[in-house]
């Protein structure tokens, strides 16, 4: 390195990012050491897949505030292309692969390597993809299709594209999620072999164990704000040590009154379920949710803890009339008896709603009014003969506008135009005309803001003082602490834990949460 | 709360549904003056219905299909075929008119689950199924009918498209049956419109002022009777015209009332999430199907009839004008969004077009050119309405 390399590679200053009624960054500062793998470490929500987009001109100069200080130089990134060619490089979670093109066509995608003239310059293309192989430690030839790799091969292949553009800083967002035991320890062996080259790697990732051996330093993000920034050397003696000092920093939130009281009293059991196993949808062989057994009683909230990845939604998408997933196998029982869950209208029938996570995608008709959003998965109980009772409908949609809270002039509003919070509350009014027994609520306050999120507890309250069973899915564990009685927490597709929550800390359930597999713990 | 919407208001907001009619006058008193009033004469708006009475029934099944998502390109070679078998039926094999009925119209349902089976149940895009079966029916025509036309029809079968209702109720020069049916019609009409409105105002919701509701109603009933009486004064109530009012009454109260119909706009409009509400949607969209061929088929029965004849190259084309209607008349490329009765406008404007444009001795190749534009104009501005949608929201 030479002397005139100023120590620190990235500065990131200041940099706030706002969307429209939320303020995903405030004032967040990271500084990347060069040669080192920095690791960023937060909840789901926390912003650390955003301030990455901002790093590579995902979103580009002019959409934040704040600076990016490069190598000693403000950088002003209009597109990914200006990133990558100051050696930024990013590996998003989800792969970004085309699965009919070869090894070879991927990592030149965009990059192309030609003949003068134009032409493409396969010698050339698949000579240098070989040697870059071989660097990540790949033996395929480099004209296999990406289809023919596993996942771990094909992220691999990612890592192959990235150092092909001459990368110096490398973003590894979640590289492990859905790597098993075996090709994760081949990655982080990569990335510190990188690090002997001179390559500075930036890190998200959930998997506490991996950072604690691989990183140098770790900064938490926690709401939207960089918390702190430390060196792994002094955080603690064990891995277990500095794990929990990573915890600390990341759910160390105080809780204030931001949850409505209730009074607990939970009933018979209403829903349990027994064995649940679900296999991927595309990738034989690999188990998303394993073993699964839960149960929820009537008049009672229960919570289910678990970070990206950990099998959440797809249990939940599963058991909602195999939504997800295939080879499902295992019991579920609605007061004692065995129900059908094999289809959504069969699920529905037997009295469980999902209001799921992604409304805009899987909750809502957007360029359909209030009224038929409302009455879209009970219209049979508003249809005589196969027509619609249209006079009934508007009554149930008032109704539920009143009782909801639904802020508009009138249900005959589109209901893309609502905000979120009362998007959400259409949606939670589709699922109660249903009338369910038990009601799955998959992120049911995520991007709604802190009034709305209060009125959405509300309504949970209500419910279960009605003597219905509410299970929730939520990535914020002071929401989870905040309404429910009891959580399972969910890790890597397995149940490790059900815990009370008078009992209950967010230090606990997040160790619960990053449990690992007996065998990778040894 | 109650709102009372001005005129400013009801534009604005229902652009994408009132720009079409504003257009469809538009274009009307554009021809009327280009032709000299010939357009608007009452032997030329009779024809206007006879010549174009299939293609806005094929419109009908395909908004539907449209709403939903899909999209039907074989509708011209079903249109063929059931005339076709028709044909066989009854000319070749000399069976009573109304047997060539029933096989045509069995024909068209055959047509429809065989292809909805495909979109539906194998999963395969409709546009590629449908492009297959505009290949598979037009070669089943052309062998069913030894390549060769067959004709005539007899004249009951050949009166569904040529037959009018005329003196049934006596009249001097004009057709008081006629007049009395029209006016049934928008009586019927007037009604609906008022009990909607009530309904509406009981459950607080807003409606347009009183004057403007009246004005509505005035304008409408007097153009219909205006056309009612022109029909009368020529030569009576077209058959096919009460087919075609039947059917978009029937339709339009499906695409709008039933379940069936609000599975089809859930589909179209969010997949996943109707998926997810409960509807079966390979049902529905199988039924969709079906419904398409069952459409087809009775436009293949008009125009067989009409032209008294099948022929081995009937209905070329006719699933692009059906196709043009839907999305001229305001359906969206991407699903979701249409009406039956946007689709009869969007093809009465093609209709109209075509007609002033013969009327006024264009040639075939100058009427294609404007035809292709007008579509073209008419879905950019859906999607620059969608855009603006999009940035107030």
């Amino acid at each position: 390195m030479a002397d005139s390399a100023p120590t620190d590679i990235l500065e990131m200053r200041g940099i706030t990012k706002t969307f429209p009624g939320v303020k995903a960054l405030q004032d967040v500062n990271l500084t990347v050491r060069r040669g080192e793998i920095h690791a960023i470490c937060g909840e789901n929500g926390a912003g650390k897949s955003t301030l990455m987009k901002v790093l590579s001109g995902v979103y580009p100069f002019g959409s934040y505030e704040g600076d990016i200080v490069l190598d000693g130089e403000t950088a002003q990134f209009g597109t990914i292309n200006d990133s990558e060619a100051r050696g930024v490089v990013i590996i998003h979670q989800e792969l970004a692969l085309v699965p009919y093109l070869s090894i070879a066509e991927n990592i030149f995608l965009g990059n192309e390597r030609r003949r003068t003239g134009g032409a493409i310059d396969w010698n050339k293309t698949n000579a240098e993809a070989s040697a870059l192989l071989a660097r990540v430690g790949l033996s395929e030839s480099p004209t296999t299709p990406i289809s023919a790799l596993g996942v771990g091969k094909q992220q691999l292949v990612e890592i192959a594209k990235a150092i092909s553009k001459d990368v110096r800083l490398l973003i590894l967002d979640e590289p492990t999620a859905a790597l098993n035991d075996n090709d994760s320890e081949h990655l982080l062996g990569l990335l510190r072999q990188f690090k002997e080259q001179g390559i500075t790697s930036i890190m998200i990732s959930h998997k506490l164990a991996e950072i604690a051996e691989i990183a140098d330093r770790t900064t938490i993000i926690r709401d939207g704000r960089s918390i702190e920034t430390f060196d792994m050397a002094t955080a603690g003696e064990s891995s277990e040590a500095v794990q929990n000092r990573i915890i600390r920093g990341m759910v160390g939130r105080d809780l204030d009154n931001r949850y409505p009281d209730r009074e607990s009293h939970p009933g018979e059991e209403v829903l349990r379920v027994e064995d649940w196993t679900v296999y991927h949808p595309t990738q034989p062989g690999r188990v998303v949710v394993e073993n699964a057994s839960l149960n929820v009683r009537a008049g009672e909230v229960v919570g289910i803890a678990g970070l990206m990845g950990a099998g959440r939604t797809e249990l939940a998408m599963s058991l909602f009339g195999r939504s997800y997933g295939r080879d499902i196998s295992g019991k579920a029982y609605l007061h004692g008896k065995e129900i059908d869950v094999h289809s959504v209208p069969a699920a529905i029938r037997s009295g469980i709603a999902y209001v799921s996570e992604d409304r805009k995608q899987y909750g809502l008709n957007l360029i359909e009014d209030i009224r038929r959003n409302i009455s879209a998965a009970g219209l049979g109980k508003l249809a005589k003969n196969g027509f619609v009772d249209e006079n009934e409908e508007l009554k149930v949609a008032e109704e539920y506008r009143a009782s909801m809270n639904i802020r508009t002039p009138n249900v005959l509003t589109e209901v893309g135009k609502l905000s979120g919070g009362n998007q959400q509350k259409v949606v939670l009014s589709k699922w109660l005309y249903t009338a369910p027994e038990v009601l799955i609520l998959d992120e049911p306050t995520r991007g709604i803001d802190v009034g709305a999120k209060y009125e959405i507890y509300t309504i949970i309250n209500e419910l279960v003082a009605a003597g219905k069973a509410v299970l929730v899915i939520s990535s914020e564990l002071p929401e989870l602490l905040g309404i429910c009685d009891r959580i399972y927490t969910l890790a890597f597709g397995r149940i490790t834990g059900e815990v009370d929550v008078p009992s209950a800390t967010q230090e606990g359930l997040m160790a619960l949460m990053t449990q690992e597999t007996q065998e990778t713990k040894a | 709360m109650t709102g009372i919407a001005n005129i400013r208001d009801l534009l604005t907001r229902n652009i994408r549904t009132s720009g079409i009619y504003i257009a469809f006058v538009l274009i009307i008193v554009l021809f009327s003056v280009l032709t000299n009033g010939l357009l608007l004469s009452s032997r030329n708006l009779t024809s206007l219905v006879l010549q174009f009475s299939y293609i806005l029934i094929l419109a009908i099944g395909m908004v539907i299909i449209i709403i939903g998502g899909h999209i039907d390109l074989s509708v011209g070679s079903v249109v063929a075929l059931t005339g076709a078998i028709a044909a066989v039926v009854v000319v070749r094999n000399g069976m009573p008119w109304w047997v060539g009925v029933l096989a045509a119209l069995g024909t068209g349902l055959l047509v429809g689950a065989w292809q909805g089976f495909w979109v539906a149940y194998v999963g395969i895009p409709a546009f590629i199924v449908t492009l297959a079966g505009m290949l598979l029916f037009r070669g089943l025509t052309l062998q069913v009918l030894n390549n060769v036309s067959l004709s005539p029809f007899p004249s009951e079968y050949t009166s569904i498209a040529t037959g009018f209702f005329n003196g049934l109720l006596g009249g001097y020069g004009y057709d008081t049956f006629t007049l009395v049916i029209f006016a049934i019609g928008v009586l019927g009409f007037a009604y609906n419109a008022w009990r909607t409105r009530r309904a509406r105002i009981a459950y607080n919701q807003t409606v347009e002022a009183p004057a403007l509701f009246v004005l509505k109603i005035v304008v409408i009933a007097a153009v219909v009777m205006w056309f009612a009486w022109n029909l009368a004064t020529y030569r009576g109530l077209p058959a096919v015209l009460i087919i075609l009012a039947v059917l978009v009454m029937a339709y339009t109260l499906v695409t709008k009332h039933s379940v069936f119909g609000r599975h089809v706009y859930a589909i179209g409009g969010n997949l996943a999430a109707a998926q997810l509400s409960g509807v079966r949607v390979k049902r529905v969209n199988f039924w969709m199907f079906v419904n398409m061929g069952f459409l087809a088929s009775v436009a293949g029965i008009v125009f067989s009839a009409r032209s008294s004849a099948a022929q081995p190259g009937a209905g070329n084309m006719f699933e692009l004008d059906a196709i043009a209607a839907c999305f001229i008349g305001g359906a969206a490329v991407t699903g979701g969004i249409g009406t039956v009765t946007g689709a009869m406008v969007g093809g009465l404007i093609m209709a109209v077009m075509s007609n002033g444009m013969s009327l006024m001795g264009v040639d075939q190749s100058t009427q294609q050119i404007v035809k292709g534009v007008v579509l073209l104009l008419a879905v950019a501005f859906d999607v620059w309405n969608k855009k603006r949608a999009a940035a107030t929201r």
